[in-house]
């Protein structure tokens, strides 16, 4: 379950991404240049409707680039939703959410395989569940639930996880918790691609990705988070795109959750 | 007490009805889940619905009613598409226009003299009047609904668990959702002979609603909606048999009266788990 990755290997290279929603004439997030390499935890800061989700979205695969370049060459990419929007009501246990991570290696037709079982009791043991796997998911705790989530990124896999907002919600101890195990998957060589608002969070991590429908910096925190960067990436309610048009900041939430419902 | 146990099972009719309504059962516990689920009941109640036009065409013609049917709910589901295009109208606003215009279409057909079906067999079933063809459509149906759905289960849970995340697993939604929505229609198309019109949705929803309450993993919901499936159609037929009351809507009422069951036990479990939760440690 190691991804057997040399630190420094790149994982996701974008060059003045774009990425505009079915519809909408101006795009959700623009301007993105960035890259993340293995071993690097990279937060994405910005305020709702600031474009990180459409970000992962693009990331993931969902949502199309209107423009610019993305390159993934490392291949898959796991992601890590927010436990406040996954199914509490779904009847699934621990350990089924954990296996879901195998999905990705089989073909439709293929049903997991005793060793995946194994691997998913493993990455449950990793994140320290090994005695919840039995439980009901929509039963655990908040941090509970939200290593369960990561169980289910160690078991597909990927060098590189995204993250929405995973500390979200929790009390200080699952955070610490959850900070621990992060840092470790970082050490071993994962790339952590984190969306958060929270500033104090980012400036802990190795570099800061500022969002607000456009890319307002990148870089390591401590010389990226200036005032001037926080105050254009979270302040005023006009932002100046780059050639100099000005757009209004949509109101939060707007553009979040556009494919929020299930099969109808 | 044997006699009224044994009674029923002398008519041969009754028997193919708990055979029929068996099968049925086997197919709703599978599918139904899934429906429950993934929210689709709206559109299980709106296709079934909607083909009512299909299904008083097929009996003004004297064509089977499986290919009446099938036409009524391609029109229905080709119908709700054009509509929910129009951009002043959500999709369920589009859905409910559709089907109501539907339903009112397949009354006002079958209300002509013409008509040599009653309607009200076409509206609530025939549980007692199946043939061996239905039997037979229903054993197939069953079957071919339990493989696909054994062999996709893995990626209909991460899929029904979490959307976004599935796509990031490699699998996208959307050709999974127009399975399920495929095999709802075939259900419906099945069931409805037994079933009628308008009670179908029952026999699909009900159960794997009454099981989501009862159960919280995937496989003993499947298998509680399927047992209760059984336990409905049997009591149904039973009633109907002894109370001589319509079969349709006795199998219907019992299943609604298993859920009923189903909420008072959760919500007296709730209750207790709050007044021990209440004891100071």
């Amino acid at each position: 379950m190691s991804p057997a990755l040399t630190p420094g290997t790149l994982l996701v290279d974008a060059d003045d991404l774009a990425a505009t929603y079915p519809g909408a004439t101006v795009p959700a997030v623009a301007s993105a240049t960035f890259v993340v390499r293995a071993g690097e935890r990279v937060s994405v800061l910005g305020p709702n409707g600031g474009g990180k989700s459409t970000l992962f979205r693009v990331l993931t695969g969902e949502l199309p680039l209107s423009s610019g370049a993305l390159a993934l060459p490392a291949g898959r990419v796991a992601l890590v939703p927010q436990t406040e929007r996954s199914r509490l009501d779904f009847p699934v246990s621990a350990l089924d959410v954990a296996l879901m991570g195998a999905v990705s290696r089989m073909p439709w037709w293929r049903r997991p395989s005793r060793a995946d079982r194994a691997l998913a009791r493993e990455a449950l043991g990793r994140v320290g569940l090994a005695d919840r796997a039995q439980r009901t998911f929509g039963d655990l705790s908040g941090g509970q639930r939200q290593r369960v989530l990561v169980a289910r990124a160690l078991v597909q896999d990927a060098p590189l996880l995204l993250l929405d907002e995973p500390f979200s919600g929790l009390d200080v101890p699952s955070a610490e918790r959850l900070r621990a195990l992060l840092d470790d998957l970082a050490a071993e060589g994962r790339g952590l691609l984190m969306a958060t608002h929270d500033i104090e969070q980012a400036r802990s991590w190795d570099r800061v990705l500022c969002l607000n429908r456009v890319q307002i910096a990148f870089g390591p925190p401590a010389a990226t988070l200036t005032e001037e960067v926080v105050e254009r990436t979270y302040g005023g309610e006009i932002v100046t795109l780059p050639g100099g048009a000005r757009v209004g900041i949509l109101p939060a939430h707007h553009h979040d959750h556009p494919d929020g419902g299930h099969g109808a | 007490m044997i006699a009224w146990l044994t009674d029923p099972l002398a008519h041969g009719i009754v028997v193919r009805g708990i055979l029929e309504l068996t099968l049925l059962g086997v197919v709703s516990g599978a599918l139904g889940c899934w429906i429950v689920l993934s929210g689709m009941s709206y559109s299980a109640e709106s296709l079934a619905h909607g083909m009512l036009p299909g299904l008083v065409g097929a009996a003004l013609l004297g064509v089977p009613v499986l290919v009446g049917g099938a036409v009524g709910l391609v029109i229905a589901a080709v119908s709700i598409v054009l509509v929910a295009r129009v951009p002043q109208l959500d999709s369920d606003v589009a859905v409910s226009v559709v089907v109501t215009a539907l339903l009112g279409l397949g009354v006002l057909m079958g209300l002509s003299p013409r008509t040599p079906a009653g309607l009200g067999e076409i509206l609530f079933g025939d549980v007692l009047g199946v043939s061996d063809l239905d039997v037979g459509l229903a054993a197939g149906l069953g079957v071919a609904i339990v493989v696909v759905l054994v062999v996709l289960h893995p990626t209909l849970m991460a899929i029904g668990f979490d959307r976004a995340g599935a796509r990031a697993l490699g699998r996208s939604p959307g050709p999974f959702d127009v399975v399920l929505a495929v095999l709802l229609a075939a259900a419906t198309l099945v069931a409805v002979q037994a079933l009628g019109n308008l009670l179908v949705v029952a026999m699909l929803v009900g159960p794997a609603a009454t099981a989501r309450l009862l159960c919280d993993r995937m496989a003993t919901m499947m298998l509680t909606a399927t047992l209760v499936a059984f336990a409905g159609s049997l009591a149904g037929l039973y009633l109907s048999f002894h109370a001589s009351v319509a079969a349709g809507a006795a199998v219907t009422v019992s299943i609604l009266a298993l859920y009923g069951l189903a909420l008072t036990w959760r919500a007296a479990r709730g209750l207790r788990a709050r007044r021990t939760a209440a004891v100071p440690v």
